[in-house]
């Protein structure tokens, strides 16, 4: 009775907000739904016939999350998800009474199955909760630190957790991130690491922002043999001898081809190889970690190709939008680590770009900004065609910029949909402009943009 | 004219984009055509005292700040004593500057000496203890800087320092006697980050022209096109002292 009640007020609630447009709609219902019925996510999950796995970690979880689902559906499944930027209890809450019928019952019970994003922080406790057959770590990386705390308070917090797991949890890890690989030292169950092998996407040295860099286990200075992006690469440690373990799903190939990548997988039980309309060894990573999952949920490896041949870019991540004649990207910035791999991903192919760069300093930005100045911006010098800067810490990120020689003073506006006109001026038709906001910054960015384009406000697009 | 600037432990002491300090000072000299150069020491490195007109030294998380404590006693420590004797100028941000102090005691009660380069002493009062974060502006010297803290340390100063501003909105040195930072010769520690100088230019001049003072005599430093600073500081310092009001 109680379920039905804080059923029906979930979906009222969404009703309601999504008719008022306010913000489509994510966060309140499930909140609304959890006061009702602090049961409703355990009553709930334990219905999905198939279970259910989270996605965690510091970049890459929508887009990873996007692709498992892909993959599912693909292996005949009926994937039930929580909408990126909810990740919290009340998004997979949220989720979950959406999906179901008046008496909280699934249609197709038997295929059902639970693919959540979940915060770091708050991974723990929706795990005591939806009880997952798997749980996939794509990386561990500095992050709003005014929210999260250290880096190292993550990783504690993760070990913690995973110790606490039981035996038939599978682990999907990521073994080029050292931080996400020595969770497998505490992991009871089964472990699927995946990785990059091939060598020839190497980044070069350490970021100036590199986590991690340490040992957990002895504190020793960790050896990089390749350093593909942050931290991430092939490791090894000279005082415990702790190493990158050999992944069981590894990235052999990849090549780059207008606007999109041909990635090979190479995995226990054959090779994966697909075209994905994103670019960007973080793609890349994004891809063999929804592999490995996938291969943790015991999925095969045609509806893995399939479902990742399928894919599409997530709302804000290198979506691409018709605006005026010009093609409007919108790729999300949320930390270091994530901006230095969209720069590097944008300035492959040395061609001057056209960008527009908002600042917000709102929570779900981080309210502090100076993570701005362990971004490795000063590669974009000499390769700026037009600069627009906007967003309420708009004269942050201008000095920022100025700093890394993109001009003595660049162009400012604060005005959203002014800063945006103006870009989209600047940029020639039939060019491309790239729209760099923080998170809520965004979702202003992509509900102008959207309605420029003809394609709505977001959450009428973002396909389930 | 040149500035030798020595950044201890870039590697494990850069939490909060400390590298803008760095990149503003290397600025604001070439700018002025003063030559700028950098040594980055970290643990084991030998500082000499006479090779430097100019030392910063970052924020960290605990973890890393475990690590530097013992090379910074033991193989910096008197040393960079020398150096604040001879009004070497030295400046300090977040946990860098917790051990500048006596001693920093950690939320779960353990103690981290410092160098003690300046009279403070830094306290954590437990894990359940309210984290100072947010945007700051402090009062100094007749002026503002603005910048953002997040520390659950609280320092209290002793009778040989003097703190560097007066808080004006946000928590300071220990949320409760309106100090921020603090001040003994020229070592200035402070906890704003943001980072702390390029969007307080006439902060960083004033160091600049301290550390350059000593060989050359006084130093007049040359005006730069200082508009996109003036405006990051000006909504900074708008941003905080409206969000003071609404949101506290």
């Amino acid at each position: 009775m109680r379920l039905t009640a804080a059923i029906l007020a979930a979906r009222t609630v969404a009703a309601l907000s999504r008719g008022l447009r306010r913000g489509g709609g994510t966060a309140l219902p499930g909140l609304v739904a959890e006061r009702l019925d602090p049961g409703l996510v355990p009553t709930l999950a334990a219905r999905l016939g198939q279970g259910s796995a989270l996605v965690t970690g510091t970049n890459g979880k929508t887009t990873t999350a996007r692709m498992v689902r892909g993959i599912c559906r693909k292996a005949g499944l009926r994937p039930v998800a929580n909408r990126e930027g909810s990740n919290m209890m009340r998004g997979v809450a949220a989720a979950l009474a959406g999906s179901v019928r008046w008496d909280g019952s699934f249609s197709a019970p038997k295929k059902r199955i639970g693919i959540f994003e979940v915060d770091e922080a708050t991974m723990p406790l929706v795990a005591r909760s939806v009880e997952p057959r798997a749980v996939l770590f794509t990386n561990l990386f500095r992050d709003q630190l005014d929210r999260y705390g250290e880096v190292e308070t993550v990783a504690t917090l993760w070990r913690a957790a995973v110790r606490s797991f039981p035996a038939e949890v599978t682990l999907a890890l990521n073994a080029d991130d050292p931080a996400v690989a020595s969770l497998s030292d505490v992991a009871l169950g089964k472990v699927v690491l995946y990785g990059v092998d091939d060598e020839t996407q190497a980044g070069g040295s350490l970021e100036h922002a590199a986590d991690a860099r340490w040992c957990y286990a002895c504190g020793s200075e960790l050896e990089y043999a390749v350093v593909f992006y942050g931290h991430l690469g092939h490791w090894r440690c000279p005082g415990c001898h702790r190493a990158r373990p050999t992944p069981d799903v590894a990235v052999s190939a990849l090549t780059t081809a207008n606007d999109g990548m041909n990635v090979t997988l190479r995995t226990l039980a054959g090779e994966v190889s697909v075209r994905l309309p994103l670019v960007g060894l973080y793609n890349a990573y994004n891809a063999a970690a929804a592999t490995a999952l996938a291969v943790a949920l015991g999925i095969e490896t045609k509806a893995i190709e399939q479902g990742l041949a399928g894919v599409t870019a997530a709302f804000g991540r290198q979506e691409r939008l018709a605006v005026d004649g010009r093609e409007v990207q919108v790729i999300l910035a949320k930390n270091p680590a994530g901006v230095n791999q969209v720069i590097r991903t944008i300035t492959a192919d040395g061609a001057p770009k056209h960008l527009a760069v908002f600042l917000n300093d709102d929570i779900a930005d981080g309210r502090d900004i100076s993570w701005i100045w362990d971004v490795d911006f000063e590669l974009l010098s000499g390769g700026v065609a037009s600069l627009v800067v906007s967003g309420r810490r708009a004269w942050d990120m201008a000095l920022r910029l100025k700093y890394a020689g993109l001009g003595e003073r660049p162009e400012v506006e604060h005005d959203a949909k002014l800063a945006l006109r103006q870009a989209i001026a600047a940029t020639p038709e039939g060019g491309t402009l790239y729209v760099i906001p923080t998170y809520t910054a965004m979702l202003d960015v992509r509900n102008i943009l959207g309605r420029w384009s003809g394609r709505g406000a977001f959450w009428e697009g973002d396909a389930r | 004219m040149k500035l030798r600037l020595a950044h201890l432990y870039p590697k494990l002491m850069n939490i909060y984009g400390d590298r803008g300090n760095i990149m503003c000072f290397e600025r604001r000299c070439r700018g002025r055509e003063i030559e700028f150069e950098l040594d980055e020491l970290s643990i084991g490195d030998a500082f000499d005292p006479g090779a430097y007109d100019l030392v910063f030294i970052g924020g960290a998380q605990d973890a890393e700040q475990r690590r530097v404590v013992d090379d910074l006693r033991d193989v910096k420590g008197e040393a960079l004593q020398e150096y604040v004797e001879r009004d070497g100028v030295l400046l300090a941000v977040c946990g860098g500057y917790q051990l500048m102090g006596a001693y920093y005691r950690s939320a779960d009660g353990g103690e981290l000496p410092g160098v003690g380069l300046l009279d403070l002493w830094t306290e954590h009062p437990g894990p359940d203890a309210k984290r100072f974060i947010g945007n700051v502006v402090i009062e100094w010297e007749g002026e503002t800087l603005v910048g953002f803290e997040n520390h659950g340390g609280r320092t209290h100063l002793g009778p040989r320092a003097r703190p560097l501003g007066s808080v004006v909105t946000g928590f300071g040195n220990n949320g409760d006697d309106g100090g921020e930072g603090a001040v003994c010769r020229n070592v200035y520690g402070t906890y704003l980050h943001g980072s702390l100088l390029p969007k307080n230019p006439r902060f960083a001049d004033h160091l600049l022209a301290l550390a350059l003072a000593g060989e050359n005599g006084d130093v007049r430093l040359a005006p730069l096109d200082d508009m996109v600073e003036e405006q990051a500081h000006a909504e900074a310092l708008r941003l905080a002292t409206r969000r003071s009001i609404i949101r506290r």
